[in-house]
């Protein structure tokens, strides 16, 4: 039937011939999903444009001292930043020399087979369920759970280590180092699953050539294993850095909320994040600007953390291809 | 050369070996004596167990989840699949080269070095992987770029290297799993040549679906076929047909099924 | 001989090698151990503190202003409505727009600069930390109440929260999309079909359940997140009445839970742990959802 054609099956498809309208819809179409797509640019752009703007007062008020200066104070009119951005950079990089080792180590031990692997899904899907629960339950949790239990462990250490400046005040409840803790959990989840797909990744082929030439396990797993899937381990542990410098909820909740700069790490303290959390909603005038400084160098600082993130994966994924 | 020396212990033999996955078995009562500095390949059709079995002389399938055996692999008169043997132990002894290249994403000298400062080497490096490379005919090709990539060689070239890395760590037998499937004629005939060459040192097991390399390299063959397991399930159990000298089973099989295969009828 | 260990099988426990491998397994066990008790004590706490708090009055009542009365706490009912409104506002927003730009990723775009540039634009939007997305919705429609002169409002909240919904579903679009096998596409070309046809008819239906698990996945983190929503839903402790209701504030469990954490009284403490309740019996159940649908997916692709 189809074979024969002839002028009555040609007529069958009045289609034949493509009418405007579909190709008006095609090319219609095209410029829809287009301009969506641009829609990340300009949602990006204005994000910068936005913050960059409504913080110029204060960057021509204060400059650079901005970073270098703790003075905030709405009645005088003074801002710095500087509580906050080290309150930033030391909650996320010690929450990360804790989480990096537990996260490595946990997907290590779930893509080597020392347990049955039925149990190593279930300890894979934990944990990455752990990233599903929101960031304000974790604060609460930590805010009636966690600090308490584990106030009176700090409490050993101030008695212990007091002389030290990072462990020199008392610790009465909220303060940097729950926050740190709490920062552990959340980041924790990120850390371990792009570790272990990296892990995963990793040709059979090089574990049995180790295996083969008699390596044993955890030879094979730091000098094989672990090298050729170094670039997605750092990726994930740079993505987790840039997600603890930005984790906002729970850390406003355990990290007490003070702006005057203190070296002990049981001391209340700031984060960029949780300044603009608690204070946003109130501010107005020239704290707004500075408040909108703030959130700058916040995005400058993540955005840097991001940016660097995907180019070391593309820049250490080469080397073994 | 080939005159069958009754005193000698065997090297490796398998006795009543059966392996299975899971709940299905893959190869079973395998019988058989492989003797020292020699060459003997398993043959068979695919799915017949002899990669299983060549894997399961040095513990290669404790990395496959599932994977069982019962009756003894007996390395100079120890079973290595007793309670307390060490498999690291076992693969420092005897040495593995694979179907596919697999180099270490490291330099063609740290290919070699890693293996050796793994098994605790010694001696002077340098002159190791020198020799290693040398006896694995690889040495003219890699002299010149021995701090590039093993990656930067050809296919068969890498397979020298994997065959150098493997000699370097001395190990009383090698197990080469279709060491030349992937590679190209002239590449599988320089390995042939090696394989030779490695027989005065190392005794040899090597896996092939090659009846004429098979033929080329070794002085005894073990034939593998398989048998339909269950008619419902449909899958097959491989089992061990016929182990002679290379020489007996080319010219004169006792089995009518080695005959068929030999000739080319099947596999 | 140059290599000394060269001696017995057997397995000898006090070589340093076997010690230190030995003590690295139960290391990492230890590890795996750590890493699951957060969320084996955060959810037992939630379940058990939460769900015990959970009756009839919390789930419909309005919160009571905040005082030591336990009797009279009212409930969350109004922040379980806000957070659904708000959620379907921000997909309404998010679920076209992420779609659209991932079927121009996969399907139009080949590896052009531009492509280039809007993965890695999406890769950085979702990076942005969700605080700054509350700022940017504070200052371009908070602060200069663009909207009909509304200032706090719930729409507000909504689109803070597609700007987080939306890389997430750009890239799960575009890595789905590109997942379909290119000979679909040639047939589909091959038989003269447009291409808006290939796509709506062959490529999408065969991405949807990889996108729809991307999708659920935003669409929980997005009920979750509560920084967008501090400063540009703020609180409020009533029902929406009519639609115009949500131009003015709007009360959201996350924020209520962020509110009532803080005070100092029993009553809402224990508000904010049945609300915590609620919100991750759902969170939780959109993810094993999302995971249900995929495996589904994997399996009839088999």
């Amino acid at each position: 039937m189809l074979l024969r054609v002839n002028k009555a099956t040609t007529a069958k498809f009045s289609l034949r011939k493509r009418p405007t309208s579909e190709k008006m819809v095609d090319v219609g179409f095209k410029n829809i999903v287009v301009a969506m797509a641009s829609m990340v640019a300009v949602v990006l752009f204005s994000i910068f444009a936005v913050v960059y703007y409504e913080s110029t007062e204060s960057i021509s008020r204060y400059g650079l001292r901005f970073l270098f200066s703790s003075a905030w104070n709405p009645v005088t009119d003074e801002y710095g930043a500087f509580t906050a951005i080290y309150g930033t950079l030391f909650t996320s990089i010690a929450s990360l020399l804790i989480a990096i080792p537990l996260g490595v180590g946990t997907a290590i031990f779930i893509t080597e087979n020392i347990i049955p692997e039925s149990i190593r899904n279930v300890i894979g899907i934990m944990v990455e369920l752990l990233a599903a629960i929101p960031s304000v339950v974790l604060g609460l949790w930590a805010v009636f759970i966690m600090e308490p239990f584990i106030r009176p462990f700090l409490n050993i250490i101030y008695e212990l280590f007091g002389f030290i400046p990072f462990f020199s005040t008392q610790p009465l409840g909220a303060g940097m180092m729950p926050a740190i803790l709490i920062l552990v959990v959340m980041i924790l989840p990120i850390i371990t699953s792009i570790s272990k797909d990296s892990l995963k990744q990793v040709p059979s082929k090089l574990r049995q050539a180790a295996y083969g030439i008699g390596a044993s396990r955890w030879t094979t797993i730091f000098k094989v294993i672990i090298p050729a899937a170094i670039s997605g381990i750092t990726g994930g542990v740079l993505l987790a850095l840039g997600r603890a410098m930005g984790e906002t909820m729970a850390v406003t909740m355990i990290i007490g909320n003070s702006n005057n700069f203190n070296w002990s790490i049981f001391a209340p303290s700031y984060t960029i994040s949780s300044m603009l959390a608690n204070q946003f909603g109130e501010a107005d005038g020239s704290q707004v600007s500075s408040l909108m400084y703030a959130a700058l160098i916040l995005m400058i600082l993540t955005l840097l953390v991001n940016v660097f993130a995907q180019w070391i994966v593309k820049k250490l994924s080469l080397k073994y291809q | 050369m080939n005159k069958k020396n009754i005193e000698s212990t065997p090297s490796v033999s398998l006795d009543n070996v059966s392996i299975t996955y899971g709940n299905s078995v893959a190869v079973k009562n395998v019988f058989c004596d492989i003797e020292k500095n020699q060459v003997t390949s398993f043959i068979g059709p695919s799915g017949c167990g002899k990669s299983t079995v060549i894997r399961a002389i040095n513990r290669m399938n404790d990395l496959i989840e599932g994977c069982k055996l019962s009756g003894s692999v007996i390395f100079e008169g120890i079973d290595i699949y007793a309670e307390d043997i060490d498999p690291v132990e076992v693969r420092r002894r005897i040495g593995m080269v694979f179907q596919q290249p697999n180099p270490f994403p490291k330099s063609i000298y740290e290919n070699i070095a890693f293996g050796a400062r793994v098994n605790g080497y010694k001696g002077n490096m340098d002159q190791l992987v020198e020799e290693s490379l040398t006896k694995a005919a690889v040495w003219d090709e890699c002299k010149d770029k021995l701090n590039e990539s093993g990656y930067s060689l050809s296919g068969g070239q890498q397979q020298r290297l994997c065959i150098a890395r493997t000699i370097a760590i001395e190990p009383d037998v090698i197990l080469m799993d279709e060491p030349c499937s992937a590679l190209d004629p002239l590449s599988t005939l320089k390995i042939e040549e090696t394989i030779h060459e490695l027989k005065k040192n190392f005794t040899i097991i090597i896996v092939t679906h090659n009846m004429q390399q098979a033929n080329r390299v070794s002085d005894y063959t073990a034939f593998f076929n398989t048998e339909k397991k269950d008619k419902d399930l449909g899958g097959k159990i491989g089992f061990l047909v016929e182990f002679d000298k290379t020489k007996n089973m080319f010219n004169s099989p006792k089995q009518k099924s080695t005959q068929d295969y030999i000739s080319g009828k099947f596999g | 001989m140059n290599y000394t260990s060269k001696k017995s099988l057997t397995y000898n426990p006090s070589l340093s090698r076997n010690i230190g491998n030995n003590s690295l397994t139960i290391i990492s066990a230890l590890f795996a151990i750590i890493s699951v008790l957060p969320l084996i004590l955060v959810i037992s706490y939630v379940l058990i503190k939460g769900g015990s708090y959970i009756n009839l009055d919390t789930l419909i009542l309005e919160p009571e202003p905040p005082g030591d009365d336990l009797l009279s706490a009212g409930g969350i009912g109004p922040a379980i409505i806000g957070t659904f409104i708000m959620t379907v506002i921000a997909s309404i927003i998010s679920i076209p727009v992420g779609v659209g730009g991932g079927i121009y990723l996969a399907e139009y775009s080949k590896s052009g600069k531009f492509a280039k540039f809007i993965r890695f634009g999406s890769n950085v939007l979702a990076g942005i930390p969700s605080i700054i997305a509350g700022v940017f919705i504070y200052a371009i429609i908070v602060s200069t109440k663009i909207l009909f002169g509304s200032m706090f409002s719930g729409i507000a909240g909504g689109i803070s929260l597609s700007i987080l919904m939306l890389p997430t579903i750009i890239k799960t679009t575009d890595e789905a999309l590109k997942l379909v096998p290119n000979d679909m596409r040639r047939a589909a070309f091959g038989v003269g079909a447009s291409k808006f046809t290939m796509i709506t008819n062959i490529t999408l239906p065969a991405a949807f359940s990889s996108i729809s698990t991307g999708v659920l996945l935003a669409l929980a983190r997005a009920a979750g997140e509560t920084a967008p929503l501090v400063f540009t839903a703020l609180f409020s402790r009533y029902y929406i009445t009519s639609f115009d209701d949500i131009f003015y504030e709007m009360g959201s469990l996350s924020v209520l839970i962020y509110n009532f954490a803080l005070e100092p009284y029993e009553a809402q403490n224990q508000l904010a742990w049945a609300a915590s309740f609620i919100l991750v019996v759902v969170l939780l159940s959109l993810n094993i959802l999302s995971r249900w649908i995929s495996t589904i997916a994997v399996f009839s692709k088999k």
